[in-house]
């Protein structure tokens, strides 16, 4: 496709990033589908150490021994068969932006990378099909001895911290997905932050599939060390096609005692992308981990990211935001484990849903005995633009502790006739009062954002909207 | 500027309007007064084009264009305004964003942000807020006085050339019924005419009238100038019920 083309041109501008680039790649796997021998050429290729390779077989077992998951979201059109699990574009990552290949570049460069980097960010990871393409760390925070680097380069150069700690949040055999994603893992971004290092602007990685039937498994793994804090954003998308791409991450934090994790999301995958995410952390005594997730756009998406609060005083954060347009499932929510006295939790979940979009809200919440003073409270609002749209709230509660405080509040609103009319009595189009109250909607997760990240936050879900007002 | 001829409408088959008739012109302030239920609240709401609200016969004409043809939002852009009786609540946007969004889209041409700040500042001077209504959301816990003076300061943001003011006055204070009349009068001139509905003649005496009509049963019953609000006030609505209930009875 000619670079200067619009998307509008090529009529795919209901999905803006819609667009591909030509599929020329230094190496793809020779065929479809997964075994043994292609878990072992992807392990061979990256040149790992043996120990990850028999971590690969092993996980690649339990991924078939695992049964897919029949609550939840629709997988029955997901073919394990029928996907590329390893593409690697290039054969060396870019050091500085200009060795990246054009095509390549000229992708993140419409997506808005790296001009985000250079402005607000204090470093910036690019993930293309399975490789990482490109990664730089701002100096003074290489200074600090802050690392952040694609996981293979973390295998290769820190093996000894990766081999503590990958794994150790979600077992291989957590699930069918996270046995899958351990088999055929590759990229991602492997974090560590020194004790006391303040990472005081946002790192961020970039998720980009191109090919068709493409399986993205990127695997991070975050360590703050003690009293350090560090935010770190992903942002993901893919182009459209007819058959379907999985995405398929398993992403781990680890806030050491009195550290900050905040992690934010901003997914907006094309609509055939199924999007399969274990996500956990581990908050140890007098931590916060948080968790800011906008699920936009895949056909279906099921994610729960999940603070685990290990150590007495800890904070676990989740705030989610999920769009749900005609034709898709987002199935999110969240989970938090009180595992220790005096931690507390808070879970807010915004769902909104449109056509025949369904939107769910799946969440867990425990409290172990001797978590004495817990403090707890999930929030979950869906708001339904038309009559068709769908949603439901399916939140466990667990508690076996007595001296603990749980709230729960779920609340389910149209977006009134009333509203829209005063709103348009203002001069606003039918569209933008639909806008407004969408965007006043997940005001409470959007202020959460970095100011740039908030405006994209809003303005991906108004396009996601567009002509859907009739 | 505006005229309504034989106004029918119903809401969920239920005949509200029943051949109502109208005419206001530039500059003119017009006062409906009504007891509860005779239509006020429907014509407003048909004046302005919600969509729950079937015409089923008549005409409405303003500045010459039919308003049926016309969508909420279009009849914001000629210059309508409604300021509601129920104004509703939208949670998340402030109103300083609500405002500019609003005056952005009936001007033909953006103000820049500074202009818009000033302007905000200087309306919210006039209706006697506090600057921090601003960050507020959109009447989200508004009391009912500050939500009534939030109508009247998006008025004087949008600058209507028709202001149809459904009970703004009622469950105002009286320094706050001043600061609306106070704002309804910043805009008083030959290009701004209003339709003011009321229950009581309270505001008309700060905001004076050049017509008064009683509404009755969807209908224009009677009219006069500032002295029939007197009137009314004096001898109740059973008297216009006698006097001209039983001989309007279709
Ligand atoms: N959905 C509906 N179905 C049937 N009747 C309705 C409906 N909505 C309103 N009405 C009726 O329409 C009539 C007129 O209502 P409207 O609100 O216009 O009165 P109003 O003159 O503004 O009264 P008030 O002085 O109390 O504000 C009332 O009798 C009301 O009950
Ligand atoms: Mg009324």
């Amino acid at each position: 496709m000619p670079e200067d083309k619009t998307i509008q041109e090529l009529g795919l501008d209901e999905y803006k990033f819609g667009f591909r680039d030509p599929e020329e790649y230094f190496f793809k796997t020779p065929r479809k589908g997964i075994d043994a021998e292609i878990v072992a050429m992807i392990s061979k290729h990256k040149n790992e150490p043996e120990w990850m390779l028999e971590y690969r077989l092993k996980a690649l077992e339990s991924f078939f021994e695992k049964p897919t998951p029949q609550w939840g979201g629709d997988l029955s059109e997901l073919d394990f068969d029928e996907i590329y699990y390893y593409i690697r574009p290039m054969e060396n990552q870019g050091r500085t932006w200009d060795d990246v290949p054009d095509d390549i570049k000229n992708t993140f460069e419409k997506l808005g990378i790296p001009q985000a980097e250079r402005e607000t960010l204090a470093g910036v990871g690019a993930q293309y099909e399975s490789e990482v393409v490109y990664h730089s760390l701002k100096e003074e925070w290489d200074k600090a001895g802050v690392v952040f680097m694609d996981m293979d380069s973390g295998l290769r150069e820190h093996e000894d911290i990766v081999r503590e700690y990958f794994g150790t949040i979600i077992p291989a055999d957590d699930n069918k997905f996270s046995a899958l994603n351990s088999a055929v893992w590759s990229g991602g971004s492997f974090v560590y932050v020194p004790p006391g290092v303040h990472i005081d602007i946002p790192l961020q990685a970039y998720f980009r599939i191109n090919a068709e039937n493409m399986g993205q498994f990127e695997r991070t793994l975050i360590i703050a060390d003690e009293g350090s804090s560090v935010h770190y954003i992903e942002g993901c998308t893919a182009p459209t096609y007819t058959s379907n791409s999985l995405h398929s991450a398993v992403v781990e934090l680890i806030a050491k005692p009195n550290a900050r994790i905040r992690y934010s999301t901003i997914q907006n995958w094309s609509h055939n992308t199924y999007n399969l995410v274990t996500k956990r952390a581990v908050a140890e005594e007098n931590a916060t981990v948080e968790w800011v997730d906008g699920n936009l756009g895949s056909k279906l998406t099921m994610k729960y990211p999940a603070v685990y609060l290990m150590g007495e005083g800890a904070r676990g954060e989740i705030l989610s935001v999920a769009y749900a347009g005609d034709g898709q499932h987002q199935d999110a929510g969240g989970k938090v484990v009180h595992a220790a006295p005096n931690t507390s939790s808070l879970i807010t979940s915004k769902s909104i849903s449109k056509g025949t979009g369904r939107s769910t809200y799946r969440g867990l919440l425990k409290v172990h005995e001797g978590a004495v003073n817990s403090k707890s409270r999930v929030e979950c609002d869906a708001l339904l633009l038309d009559e068709n749209a769908r949603t439901d709230t399916y939140p466990y509660i667990e508690i076996e502790e007595k001296k603990v405080n749980t709230e729960h509040e779920a609340t389910v609103s149209k977006v009134g006739e009333d509203q829209l009319f005063y709103l348009m009595s203002r001069g606003l189009s039918e569209e933008a009062a639909m806008a407004m109250v969408v965007n006043g909607f997940i005001e409470p997760i959007a202020k959460e954002l970095p100011l740039e990240y908030a405006i994209e936050l809003n303005r991906l879900i108004q396009l996601e909207m567009e002509g859907s007002v009739g | 500027m505006l005229k309504i001829e034989g106004l029918r409408a119903e809401i969920d088959g239920q005949e509200i309007l029943k051949g109502l008739d109208l005419e206001v012109g530039k500059g003119e302030i017009h006062a409906i007064m009504g007891p509860n239920g005779s239509g006020k609240s429907t014509l407003s709401n048909v004046l302005m084009g919600h969509p729950r609200y079937e015409v089923t016969g008549g005409a409405i004409t303003f500045m010459g264009e039919d308003v049926f043809e016309l969508e909420a939002d279009e009849r914001a852009k000629l210059g309508m305004f409604l300021a509601f009786q129920y104004p509703s609540e939208v949670p998340g946007v402030s109103v300083a964003n609500f405002l500019r969004t609003a005056v952005n889209s009936v001007r033909e041409e953006e103000l820049s942000p500074m202009a818009m700040y000033k302007l905000i500042q200087e309306k919210m001077k006039i209706m006697q807020m506090d600057p921090k209504f601003a960050e507020r959301y959109l009447n989200e816990g508004f009391s009912g006085g500050e939500k009534k003076r939030n109508e009247i300061l998006q008025m004087l943001m949008l600058e209507p050339k028709l202001a149809i003011m459904d009970e703004t006055d009622s469950g105002l204070d009286i320094d706050a019924l001043q600061v609306v009349a106070k704002g309804v009068n910043e805009l008083r001139g030959p290009e701004f005419s209003a339709v003011i509905i009321t229950h009581y003649q309270r505001i008309l005496r700060y905001i004076e009238p050049d017509h008064v009509h009683v509404m009755l049963d969807g209908r224009i019953v009677t009219s006069g100038g500032k002295e029939l609000a007197l009137e009314l006030e004096d001898k109740g609505y059973d008297y216009v019920r006698q006097e001209f209930g039983a001989g309007t009875q279709s």
